[in-house]
């Protein structure tokens, strides 16, 4: 069974279809990433696995439960989390607090009020886990809003997994970043991408190309291609809609 | 721990000493008073400060849980319930509970602007249906009740204003402490994620509007419990204090305390209620001064009194203190200077719409005119003093 499966998902808004017919299977543990140029709708379709959207049309499947349409809330719970392109953080709370409420709910410590947060070992533990992974241990004290751009990122990151999801999708981890904290992120998302389904929307060739298993092409809301990277780079048709003839990929998105 | 326990400690001795030092019967009036309204700021700050919610009818609450303690202590009185009165703000903890949860439903169902305008509706709807419903509210005069009616609780008869006081304060030390309890809990962490970024909250698993429908029915349940506790204070309510009037007052008082710290609300209620009674004895323009106070906070100092407060705690704890105080010190004459001057203004202004014609002040009297252009010169300079006044060490602004 995929651990995330779409079959012929379209969305429009008004007139304009933004996704069109997109079906893509990914299996449980894969690394999966989605190019294309910018507005090819890669952050709709995003939109659309994790709820934010309803699909206008086509079926969406996690873990074998249909979830299109369903509240954010809702396909969270059942095992999805998500980063954000624009950081997306609990900016006045500090890093600790910011990651311990990502783990509440899968802790089963749901709209709990007759209990004290400062009791609750098991998400003292994952918290910490989280913090140590993410190299955020330092900062634990710090508000989130006050942390560098990088830290964010990796906040950011850490948000995604702090649940424990089985199917991750990161919304460009790296933009916006230097080369040093590019491979500082790339190591953190391999880290974390263990044993879990991972689907990753990003610019930078240099890191899907590193870390993707399988990567689907998103042209004009529409995927022309899927396969591994050196079927990928060797595809005609991608090369002459996205990647650029006689370029080695990288930067080609412009 | 001890250091946890220590400001609770501190404050049941600041609540057991009060009466103590001030023991005239116009003080523990007020400091009842204050009682009343520390609750009420406290509650509402649970929405506002915790939750991100700005409402503008928060009364509702207030005033519902007044008329359950009134009618309670009228049952006592005429059905010789052997309930002490004591307890009466249990009773105004379930209105506000069972109030919030209903109309709940509808505020919560929304964020944002559409949240404080459907708490202004409902705050509207709800006083003017306590004028239709003269049995349940009293229509026009209100109701009244007997706070000495009934069996006496731990010897404490509640006649005398010394005993009224020792009611208000444990019941204030008790809900706020319950208040910073819930604000320790999942639920009350998960209220400050909401407010910071509701979108974020439901991607990690939980639904915004559950979370604000379940913190306002905490929050109105504290606001019933204050409503209770005035309602033994004066032994009245009327319908209009469903409406704007408490609604009004309690975001003043929990915005000039200061929403992001947990004692704020309770200072805002302090400050607000002694400038209500204390200048209304002195100038028919206490209103003025109030509200002139709120807009120089929302404009200059937005974290209020104790954003002031924990940015001077901040400054001594990190050793800057010493380079800090002439700048406060500046500070702090410009404020009182200002003050002056918007105070010789307004007053000269209320005067010659009386038809006077100079103002007395310390045995001397100024025409009015003076006294206004006096006024100006302060403020001007008082305003330059705050505003340009800057660390030492510091650039000036270009």
């Amino acid at each position: 069974m995929s651990a995330l499966s779409l079959s012929h998902v379209s969305k429009s808004f008004g007139p304009i279809e933004i996704i069109r017919n997109v079906s893509l299977d990914i299996a449980p543990g894969e690394r999966h990433a989605i190019i294309g140029p910018n507005g090819a709708g890669k952050s709709t379709l995003f939109n659309l696995i994790s709820g934010a959207f309803a699909p206008t049309r086509g079926q969406i499947h996690l873990n074998g439960a249909r979830v299109d349409g369903a509240a954010p809330q809702v396909i969270a719970r059942a095992g999805l989390s998500r980063s954000f392109q624009v950081t997306n953080i609990f900016h006045r709370l500090s890093v600790y607090e910011n990651i311990r409420c990502a783990t509440l709910w899968p802790l089963g410590h749901r709209y709990v009020f007759w209990r004290a947060l400062s009791g609750l070992r098991d998400a003292d533990r994952r918290t910490q886990d989280i913090l140590d992974l993410t190299s955020l241990d330092a900062q634990r004290h710090t508000p989130a809003g006050l942390l560098s751009y990088a830290d964010q990122r990796a906040l950011e990151i850490g948000l995604a997994i702090a649940g424990d999801a089985r199917v991750i999708l990161l919304d460009e981890p790296t933009a916006g970043m230097s080369a040093a904290e590019t491979v500082r992120a790339i190591a953190l998302i391999r880290k974390i991408s263990e044993g879990r389904a991972l689907i990753i929307v990003e610019h930078d060739m240099g890191v899907v190309f590193e870390l993707a298993e399988r990567i689907s092409v998103l042209v004009y809301g529409e995927i022309i291609a899927t396969g591994t990277p050196a079927q990928i780079r060797a595809s005609r048709r991608v090369q002459e809609a996205y990647l650029g003839t006689g370029d080695d990929g990288a930067g080609g998105q412009h | 721990m001890i250091r946890r326990l220590a400001p609770w400690l501190g404050f049941a001795l600041l609540l057991a000493a009060l009466p103590l030092v001030f023991r005239s019967s116009t003080a523990l009036t007020l400091m009842s008073s204050i009682g009343v309204f520390a609750v009420f700021a406290l509650s509402y700050n649970m929405l506002l400060g915790q939750g991100g919610m700005l409402s503008f009818g928060h009364g509702v609450y207030f005033g519902l849980g007044g008329f359950a303690a009134i009618h309670l202590m009228i049952a006592i009185r005429s059905h010789m319930l052997p309930i002490p009165v004591f307890l009466a703000p249990v009773a105004g903890l379930a209105a506000g509970l069972i109030a919030g949860a209903v109309l709940g439903i509808p505020n919560c169902k929304r964020s944002g602007t559409a949240f404080s305008m459907i708490s202004l509706g409902l705050g509207e709807l709800a006083a003017a249906a306590g004028f239709m419903f003269t049995g349940l509210f009293g229509g026009e005069e209100g109701l009244a009740g007997d706070r000495s009616a009934g069996p006496v609780f731990a010897g404490l008869p509640l006649g005398p204003l010394a005993n009224l006081y020792v009611f208000i304060a444990v019941w204030l030390f008790v809900a706020a402490l319950a208040i910073y309890a819930f604000s320790q809990t999942p639920l009350g962490r998960l209220a400050n994620a909401v407010r910071d970024n509701p979108e974020r909250a439901a991607f990690i698993g939980f639904d915004p509007r559950r979370v604000r429908y379940l913190v306002f029915i905490a929050s109105a349940g504290f606001a019933g419990l204050a409503g209770a506790l005035a309602a033994v204070n004066f032994e009245l309510m009327s319908p209009l204090s469903l409406g704007a009037e408490p609604s009004t007052a309690v975001l003043l008082m929990t915005f000039t305390g200061g929403t992001a710290s947990f004692y704020g609300p309770m200072l805002g209620a302090a400050v607000i209620t002694l400038m209500r009674s204390l200048l209304s004895d002195y100038t028919s323009g206490w209103q003025l001064y109030v509200g002139l106070m709120f807009m120089t906070f929302v404009l200059f100092a937005p974290g209020g009194i104790a954003g002031v407060i924990d940015a001077m705690r901040r400054a001594f704890a990190q050793g800057g203190a010493a380079r800090l105080a002439p700048l406060w010190a500046a500070r702090g004459l410009g404020v009182l200077a200002a003050a002056g001057g918007a105070a010789f203004i307004i007053e000269g202004v209320l005067r010659w719409r009386e038809g006077g014609k100079a103002l007395a002040l310390f045995g001397q009297t100024l025409p009015l005119a003076a006294a206004c252009g006096l006024g100006a010169a302060l403020l001007g300079a008082g305003a330059l003093a705050v505003l340009r006044a800057r660390p030492r060490d510091a650039q000036a602004p270009a």
